[in-house]
């Protein structure tokens, strides 16, 4: 095994194992990242859910977003699964429908770049008992 | 690289590997590889998450879910339902002993909220068998910066600023401890980690260690380059195999790199890592006592000065610290002696690790800034006393500390506020007592493993913690006078005051506390030979209330010395000269007729 012998040696080392422990780090403070929730339900994962989250992990990942991605149950938007929800930093939840690798694509350079809402977001129809 | 989706942290601290989590991990490897998920989750084996009460723990990020107490047969049902369909096992999830509450996210439990994780920054997040998740987390780079940017003298100066003080117990200031060993001349000199953790009931320093040993090793090397030295011992008892091991991989594997060795960094530094094996003997973390033992003598405290710091190891300069305060140091150099100490009070800086045991809800190892108070250890990190009952006293300090009670919950922990109030910080061992807990019993506890513990070098250590313990126990048993209780206050200050080292000087300060704190209740044995907590079995006496029994022999038949004599349909009698308080009786009777005097 090499040796590390400098600063830099180990600044690269390090640079190159960080993905290992990126997501841990994240999921320590997921309030400061962009934290999307994919449903995977039988439905979801029926309609391509899995193929999305891949694609999300994959995609923020070469375009240096630093995300959290997690699985959730089933939204309950049945009609327009696979769905997604996106929550920037600091900003409400939005929900998105009809979520392809496309769509989800479309959503990453609009939404959670620069924040322009696009087509699909489903209207919220529930509070959650946190707001309560 | 494969992309991972999620990783499961499986708890490989001591207590939750008792608890079958190595078969776990390999269980859910296994379900994870049979459901073709092995691209897409990591399944990691780290170190102590703190949550020990609970244990195993398995954590599962990124969503933070932390399920309790799990099973190797649990893993399937993760798998299938949590991995594959994103849905959390809600059996498993964490309870709120308090509302009674499912957290789903282990961010809102009260046990972590109060917390910030310095010496244990690592634990429960990294693979401690692997370097590479230790660099990750910014490891070695604080050795890399003192060693490429640093003079000696900025290091010293660096950790001094800091406020840093010895986490072993005597809370001395480490940066002066690194002065005192850098100035003093020598062709050789030793930096020594002191592993040799024995509290009753104090376990940081080991899950420090099995954690994440890196961090240990390269603050060592950072001391080893601030005083000059180029050989580090780590002396660690041998009753921490798991510890052992990891520190051995972590060695290795720090050498593979060159971060151990010659020329670290590509300078003319050198420094290299030896294990010492103890055997387990309480004396030995006292510096001299340890230096003595690793020499191959007697693990036997010698008189100070000369401090390590002039003549330790071989008759070197040796610099001794704990484990916690080398775990700490890393993370000042990174962050800077400003970072560090704007965390505390004003004497003490930074955090501590408490080991919190006894009668609270959530047992386990917090690590909390210097300054909380007693009341948020207990009450909110630790979820309050167990089955509703209520708190009587914590005893802080291990054997040389003391009980504080209720008047003292809202006492900042410091160093300095724990002596105060008549205890200490010690290595960090909290027990928490409840209503049923005898403190004449207690501080008996404490001498009898003093006594155990000593090593006999001098009489008043040797002989007269022996007798206090004799008194104690005379008392436990109702046979104590009046007199005797001024007896035992004398014998406690001349134990104090002569014994040679720490071990034999603070001795009888569990003894001291707890009269001053709770003198009705060594009266209430010595006077009415009565224990008011009801756990001095001498001093129990089970009685029958006759109107409530209705002589149904159920006692009679279960007591073990035909003590309880009576006709059916009669109201027993206990014959109290054959009663050996078993209280077999209690548990028989099923109209609550016998009861405990």
């Amino acid at each position: 095994m090499a040796k590390i012998k400098s600063l830099e040696d180990l600044k690269k080392k390090k640079d190159d194992l960080q993905k290992k422990v990126d997501l841990r780090e994240r999921a320590d403070n997921p309030e400061n990242y962009v934290q999307i929730k994919v449903g995977m339900a039988t439905s979801g994962i029926a309609s391509g859910a899995k193929e999305v989250m891949d694609f999300l992990i994959d995609a923020l990942e070469k375009r240096n977003i630093e995300a959290v991605v997690t699985q959730a149950g089933d939204m309950g938007y049945s009609y327009a699964e696979p769905t997604i929800e996106v929550k920037r930093p600091g900003e409400e939840p939005v929900v998105f429908g009809y979520v392809d690798t496309k769509k989800a694509d479309e959503i990453i350079e609009q939404y959670i770049k620069r924040g322009e809402l696009v087509d699909g977001v489903l209207p919220q129809n529930y509070r959650t008992i946190d707001e309560e | 690289m494969a992309k991972n989706k999620m990783h499961l942290l499986v708890c490989g601290g001591t207590g939750c590997r008792a608890s079958a989590s190595d078969s776990i991990s390999e269980s859910l490897k296994q379900k994870i590889e049979e459901n073709n998920l092995q691209d897409e989750v990591q399944v990691i084996f780290t170190g102590c998450f703190g949550f020990c009460e609970q244990g195993p723990i398995v954590k599962v990020l990124p969503d933070n879910t932390f399920y309790t107490q799990v099973k190797p047969e649990d893993s399937e049902e993760i798998v299938k339902e949590h991995l594959i369909k994103g849905r959390q096992v809600e059996r498993l999830l964490y309870k709120d002993p308090d509302q009674g509450e499912i957290i789903h996210d282990s961010k809102k439990m009260g046990f972590y909220k109060k917390q910030i994780r310095i010496a244990l920054r690592n634990c429960g997040f990294i693979d401690p068998e692997n370097i590479d998740e230790y660099i990750a987390r910014d490891g070695y780079f604080a050795l890399g910066t003192v060693l490429k940017e640093m003079s000696q003298e900025d290091v010293i100066s660096e950790i001094k600023e800091s406020g840093l003080r010895g986490r072993g117990g005597g809370g001395f200031p480490a940066g002066l401890k690194w002065d005192f060993a850098y100035k003093n001349e020598s062709d050789q000199k030793y930096v020594v980690c002191n592993a040799d953790e024995g509290d009753p009931g104090a376990f940081m320093d080991r899950s420090i260690l099995e954690g994440d040993p890196h961090a240990v090793l390269e603050a060592m090397a950072i001391c080893g380059y601030a005083i000059g030295s180029d050989k580090g011992l780590i002396y660690i008892r041998a009753e921490y195999p798991l510890a052992i091991k990891r520190l051995k991989i972590a060695i290795d594997q720090a050498r593979e790199y060159g971060l151990l060795g010659e020329k670290i960094f590509d300078t003319d530094f050198n420094f290299d890592v030896q294990l010492r094996y103890g055997a387990g003997a309480f004396v030995c973390g006292e510096e001299t006592a340890l230096i003595h033992s690793m020499e191959g003598d007697r693990g036997e405290p010698t008189f100070k000065p000369p401090f390590p710091a002039e003549s330790g190891y071989l008759g070197k300069p040796t610099n001794v610290n704990n484990v916690e305060t080398y775990a700490s140091v890393p993370v000042i150099i990174n962050k800077g002696a400003g970072w560090f100490s704007k965390i505390g009070t004003e004497k003490s800086k930074g955090t501590k690790v408490f080991a919190l045991a006894g009668k609270v809800n959530n047992v386990g190892l917090i690590e909390v800034p210097m300054g909380t108070t007693l009341r948020e250890v207990i009450f909110e990190i630790g979820g309050g006393i167990k089955d509703g009952k209520k708190f009587k006293a914590v005893q802080t300090g291990g054997p040389s500390g003391g009980c504080l009670t209720e008047e003292h919950l809202d006492t900042p922990i410091d160093f300095d506020n724990l002596i105060a109030v008549g205890s200490m910080m010690g290595s960090g061992g909290m027990i928490v007592m409840d209503e049923d807990d005898c403190m004449v019993s207690v501080a008996k506890f404490f001498l009898e493993f003093t006594v155990e513990e000593s090593c006999g070098k001098c009489s008043p250590c040797r002989i007269g913690n022996k007798r206090l313990y004799e008194l104690l126990e005379r008392i436990t048993q109702g046979k104590a006078e009046k007199k005797d209780l001024q007896r035992l206050k004398n014998m406690c200050s001349v134990i104090a005051d002569t014994s040679l080292c720490g071990l034999g000087q603070t001795a009888p300060s569990p003894v001291l506390s707890t009269m001053q704190n709770f003198w009705d209740e060594y009266m209430a044995h010595v006077e009415d030979q009565r224990c008011p907590a009801g756990s001095c079995k001498e001093l129990m006496r089970y009685e029958i209330i006759p109107e409530n029994c209705v002589g149904c022999t159920a006692c009679a038949r279960k007591c073990p010395v035909g003590a309880i004599t009576g006709e059916r349909k009669q109201v027993h009698e206990i014959d109290q000269d054959k009663c050996i308080k078993c209280g077999a009786c209690v548990q028989a009777c099923k109209f609550d007729a016998v009861i405990v005097k």
